[in-house]
């Protein structure tokens, strides 16, 4: 892979309206990166990914994503949502689910192809939802779920994987799990990750981008007291981690 | 009910009639199923009503009125397919608005159009006794666009129904997927009409979906379980109305609301028994 960095952002603004959400990002990330984006709420952290992934316009500045414009480039990112647009109890299996991201704009006549079924088992397997295959979306707990959604973005074969709050709605022993397997697919894709715990990310990625209207980039070592402080603007219980 | 299977092997209109609530069944069991799963009853109810506008307007200058119905359910998907991806954050005002002036533009053409009076209750609560050959052809027809259409792009149209942001990021071309979704249930309203007419129909459209929704796990088999209970309403109701000599299209949906009460109450019990049965078996006090 060349230098060039797979997601830049120059000058970066948007505004709801005349509600400024973020103002002058420049963001440059390298191919196979572990990104941890963090913030306070509301600080513009979806508004971010959402920029990245071309559902929306910046009102001033560029984007470029794996060489090209925002919108033609989410093809190639897998994104996991942090609130999924769907209903929870629409009829519809984890395989239906998984196989939607075999789904592109060239082929949508007809069922899907044995190779798209086979990488779909593929993906399943590599996120340990192999035995779900058959169950409704109901069913699931809100860690499977979470699987699904990451097998659903994997089944793209993203260049790039984007994950917004992955692990809001579940318990740690799952969080670990999600971001032990993030950690194996880094091996072979650039990932984002927006999380509200900087304590738990910073074992995990390289390098945290703080998102508050604005954005600054550390490397994990370098985050104290004083970058919390500055961030949350007040005093925010850390955890001790090693690196 | 014996009187009926006699009528039925000698009278040819009833022969029809069946027919054409057999039909009609295909086309509210597949569209029913889009409209149950994606919610948009509401906007399914407007483009019905709205077409009595078209209706009207054929009367008028001496058209077919089930060709002025087709068109102006086209018509209505699409400005209402525009009025809710343009005007998300007004879209009930504004659907409320185009189901009520689609209906008034019919009133008047219809009291204007001269010659003998129009049964202006036919179009809106049905008459599945008076359906003419050629309209069975016709409502053939959109059962085979329907069927071919939903059959080609199942794929898309679950991604689209199941999660429109998702869908936009994989390329696929989600406002054209989605008109065509609302394209559809407007040729199923045209189905209808004859059957339930204009005010009855978003009962059938959703009802048997509705219900199919409750037991059946997937999009597939959600449809085909709608398709056997729509067959089972209106020849159910084709049948209890013909010796009281009933309004066929009221007893139809009467029957589909009464099934969806007890469908719903027998949900809700099984849940509970199965909630409380580790309980109870446990025995905790």
């Amino acid at each position: 892979m060349s230098g060039a960095p797979v997601i830049e952002l120059r000058g970066v603004s948007f505004a709801y309206g005349a509600v400024p959400v973020l103002e002058g990002v420049d963001l440059a990330v390298p191919h196979g990166e572990f990104l941890g984006i963090v913030g306070p709420n509301a600080g513009g952290k979806s508004t971010l990914l959402k920029l990245i992934l071309g559902l929306l316009e910046p009102t001033a500045g560029r984007i470029r994503v794996l060489g090209r414009s925002a919108r033609i480039a989410s093809r190639d990112i897998g994104y996991v949502p942090q609130y999924p647009a769907f209903a929870r109890d629409f009829p519809v299996t984890v395989e239906q689910v998984v196989l939607t991201g075999r789904l592109g704009p060239g082929r949508l006549l007809g069922g899907y192809r044995p190779q798209d079924r086979e990488y779909a088992r593929w993906v399943m397997t590599q996120t340990e939802i192999a035995d779900l295959a058959h169950r409704r979306i109901a069913t699931l707990s809100g860690g499977q779920l979470q699987r699904v959604l990451v097998a659903r973005a994997l089944a793209c074969e993203p260049q790039i994987l984007i994950l917004d709050e992955p692990t809001a709605n579940i318990d740690m022993r799952v969080e670990s799990d999600i971001f032990d397997l993030l950690r194996v697919l880094n091996q072979r894709m650039t990932i984002l990750v927006v999380s509200h715990d900087v304590g738990f990310i910073s074992a995990y990625v390289r390098r945290v981008a703080c998102v508050s209207r604005t954005l600054l980039c550390h490397a994990t070592e370098s985050i104290d007291g004083q970058v919390i402080h500055d961030l949350y603007g007040g005093d925010v219980r850390r955890v001790a981690h090693a690196h | 009910m014996g009187d009926f299977g006699a009528a039925l092997l000698t009278h040819g209109f009833l022969q029809a009639a069946l027919l054409a609530g057999l039909l009609a069944s295909v086309g509210c069991g597949i569209a029913g199923t889009y409209v149950v799963v994606k919610r948009i009853g509401f906007l399914a109810g407007g483009i019905a009503h709205a077409v009595l506008g078209g209706m009207g307007a054929a009367l008028y200058f001496g058209v077919d009125p089930m060709r002025g119905a087709l068109v102006a359910a086209v018509v209505a998907a699409l400005v209402i397919g525009w009025i809710t991806l343009r005007f998300r954050e007004h879209e009930d005002t504004l659907i409320s608005a185009f189901w009520a002036v689609g209906m008034a533009v019919g009133v008047l053409f219809i009291a204007r159009t001269p010659g003998y009076s129009v049964d202006l209750m036919s179009y809106l609560f049905g008459n599945i006794l008076l359906v003419p050959r050629e309209d069975l052809w016709l409502m053939a027809a959109l059962d085979a666009v329907l069927l071919l259409t939903v059959a080609a792009l199942r794929r898309p149209l679950l991604a689209v129904a199941f999660d429109e942001e998702f869908a936009r990021l994989r390329g696929l071309p989600v406002t054209l997927l989605y008109l065509l979704l609302l394209c559809l249930v407007a040729l199923t309203v045209v189905l209808l009409i004859r059957v339930v007419g204009l005010i009855l129909v978003i009962a059938l459209l959703t009802l048997p979906a509705a219900i199919a929704a409750q037991h059946a796990a997937t999009l597939g088999r959600i449809m085909l379980l709608a398709v056997v209970l729509g067959s089972l309403f209106t020849t159910g109701g084709l049948a209890l109305s013909y010796g009281p000599d009933l309004p066929a299209g009221a007893t139809m949906i009467l029957l589909a609301g009464i099934t969806y009460l007890v469908s719903t109450l027998l949900q809700r019990w099984l849940q509970r028994r199965r909630a409380h049965a580790p309980a109870t078996a446990r025995g905790a006090p």
